[in-house]
Parts: C-alpha cells; structure tokens; sequence
C-alpha cells in the first residue's frame, strides 16, 4: 500500500483523530480541558514530544532489536517529556503549574507509545514526521475545542493566554455559568456530546 | 548471542544518550527555573511587602550556606537604605508547609512585614492567613529575636477564627525565622554591605 505524506498528515485531523475517532489518550483530554489554553498547551506539548520521539524512533528502527523495541521506545519517550517538562517550567512557567502533573504523564500517554510501535517503527522519517505532526496538531485541536466548549458553558468566558477573547455575559446579561461542565462529569457529557456530532458527520 | 550483545549496547547507548541530553538542558535551564519559579512563587509576596522599595529585591538577592543548606535572602532598598532583607521559612500547617516571607529590619531587628507564600489549607479559613491582609499585618513592627505566638499561646498575634493550626503554623515560621536571622546575622550583616542596589 503506497503511504502518501499528505495522507498522513491529514488522517490525524479526521479519519484518526485521537481522542474522539480511537477514543485514546483520554486522561489529559478529560483533565486539563477546564480552559481552552490549557488544552492548548498539552496538546503542544504532546505534539512536540510525538514528533520528536516519531523522528528518533524511525531513524533508528533499523537498529533497535525488536525484543527491546518497547524499553527504547520509553526511553526515547520519557527522556522529551522531561525535556519538555524543563523548558516549560523555564520558559511558560504559569502555563506549567496549571497542567502540573499532566506534563509528566505524557510519558504513559498511549497515543505517543502508540505511534511509535504501530507508526514510527515500521516507516521512513518523513512519513513518521508528517504522522507525528498530524496526530499531534489533531490532538490539541481536539483538546482545544473540547476546552473552548467546556469553558464557555461552564464559565462563560474564552481566554487565551490571559486575554479575554469572549465574554458570553456582553451577549446574554443573565447568563448563569454552567459549572457542571468544568468538572470532571462535564468533561465526559462534553466528550459524549462532541463525539456524537462527529459520528452524525461522519454519517451518510 | 549476538543478538544478546546487540540489545545490551543498543540499550546503554540510547540511556547514556538520554541522561547525556537530560543533564545538558538541565544544566542550562536551572538559572532560568530558578528565576520562573522566584518570580512566580514569591514575587508577588516579595512585591506586596516592599511595595516602596527602591529597587528590585527579586533580583537584588544572596544567598547564604548553613548545614548543607542554602538560603536565600532578598534585599530591599527603603528610604534610601539598604537594610531590610526578607527571606522564607516554613511552618508546619494544617494541609502541609505554610511558607512564609519575613522581611527584617537588620537596623532594628524588627520586622517589616511579613506574608504567607505557599500554603495548601482549607480554602476560605486557614488560607485566610494569606488573603486576609490584616493577619500578615500583624507581624509588622513586632521584634524578631524574640518567641512569636498567637495570644492564646501568651504571644501578641490574633489568630484566624477557624484556623488555629494555621496561624500557629505563621507563627512557628517567624519564630523560625527569628532563630535564623540570629544565628546568621553577622553574616546577613557582611553581605548587606558588598550590595549597592
């Protein structure tokens, strides 16, 4: 079967996209998604260590022997999100102790080690780069909208990095947060409710 | 046993590899971290205790070593003169460390404010002690060399109604930081003078 780079890129948008098509990854998507930043932001950090620990693992898929595929892979894995942990607590520290022990947890994120034993390991470097970028960018657009859906239910606002971008109250005065959404049963009703929408689309 | 070998130097090679990596990024982020989590922890307290300080004491600090221990004393200049460090102590609290920032006069060995950095107490009592204004307040002007307590306790300190443990948590912090700053003053007093903020 002939992979093409552009397909690859693109499947982690729709066809593949983590958390609502493999319904993977979920303990981030459900955790940190109160504010639409912080969605953001785990997903960047993820895709970043998706795409690195993709390039690393398929440039030495020749060399790793299979019997220790999945202790290198770790390996490979945990030593970026510490590395990623490091650099957001030098240069975003804010938006670090609000994802605080989600950062770690990247390392037993299944879609990472996913791609990496299904994707990386038996593909080129380019077709993994194009697979880590895609899952990765529909990964935190994902957590992004699952966020953006929560906070403004559940707060009434959209904030991106400190800046108010929307206030649903100029739009409707009596409006009543709905603070069920931003805890964690409202995390899986919003999951539900999207997951929904997607598979009606989805549908003929 | 090739394969065997193969896995063995596969293995080293992508650990070395990854702590090599790890210590290089660490070495080069500790500064910054260091800067991130001062400005982030305790700057605001630092910013609210000196509001009219002359210069940065964030970035006007020193730091001294005692027991293996290093500590970190930040130096505000007020009214022209510099000769108020503030530094951090840590009282056992009600849901873990209360930390709290004592600013001394090193002139009058009294202090000149105090706030509450990091506590993890009960939301709307014990963490009172860092919302409410006027409990910190109470620490200003008291001596520093001597026992500070709640009045129940014989000392002058009011405590938060509905956390005692708390406020006492303060006051074990300042006296803490009372036998700190006696034990180390000569050298407070040494370093003070080599800082021309």
């Amino acid at each position: 079967m002939a992979k093409s780079v552009t397909h690859e890129f693109f499947k982690g948008f729709w066809e593949e996209i983590a958390p609502f098509r493999l319904v993977l990854g979920l303990c981030p998507v459900l955790g940190v998604t109160t504010k639409m930043q912080f969605g953001l932001g785990m997903g960047l950090a993820t895709t970043f260590v998706l795409v690195c620990s993709n390039l690393l693992v398929s440039s030495l898929r020749k060399v790793i022997p299979p019997k220790v595929r999945v202790p290198c892979f770790i390996i490979i894995i945990a030593t970026f999100v510490v590395l990623v942990e490091m650099l957001m607590q030098a240069y975003t520290y804010e938006l670090f102790l609000q994802l605080g022990v989600f950062i770690p947890l990247i390392v037993v994120n299944c879609i990472v080690l996913g791609r990496a034993e299904a994707f990386a390991s038996k593909n080129g470097l380019v077709l993994s780069l194009a697979d880590g970028l895609g899952i990765g960018l529909g990964f935190t657009i994902s957590l992004g909208a699952l966020g953006a859906f929560r906070e403004i239910l559940g707060a009434g606002t959209l904030t991106l990095w400190g800046d108010p971008l929307l206030n649903i109250a100029t739009y409707f005065p009596g409006f009543q947060a709905f603070t069920f959404m931003v805890q964690a049963p409202g995390a899986f009703v919003c999951l539900g409710v999207m997951l929904c929408g997607m598979n009606m689309l989805g549908q003929k | 046993m090739g394969e065997m070998i193969k896995m063995v130097v596969v293995l080293t090679f992508l650990s070395s590899l990854s702590g090599g990596l790890l210590a290089y990024v660490k070495e080069n982020t500790a500064q910054r971290i260091e800067d991130q989590v001062l400005q982030f922890v305790k700057g605001p307290t630092l910013k609210s205790l000196f509001k009219d300080a002359e210069n940065d004491p964030l970035s006007d600090r020193f730091t001294i070593d005692r027991d293996k221990e290093s500590r970190t004393f930040f130096v505000a200049k007020l009214d022209g003169k510099t000769q108020t460090v503030a530094f951090e102590t840590f009282g056992k609290g009600y849901g873990g460390d209360v930390g709290l920032m004592v600013a001394v006069d090193v002139a009058t060995d009294k202090i000149y404010g105090a706030g509450v950095t990091t506590h993890s107490e009960t939301a709307g009592l014990g963490s009172m002690a860092k919302d409410d204004p006027n409990f910190a307040a109470q620490f200003a002007g008291q001596p520093l060399l001597e026992p500070i307590q709640v009045t129940g306790d014989g000392g002058k300190i009011n405590a938060l109604s509905g956390a005692t443990i708390t406020s006492r948590a303060v006051c074990v912090a300042a006296t803490q930081a009372g036998d700190m700053y006696k034990s180390l003053k000569p050298e407070i007093e040494e370093k003070l003078k080599s800082i021309t903020p």
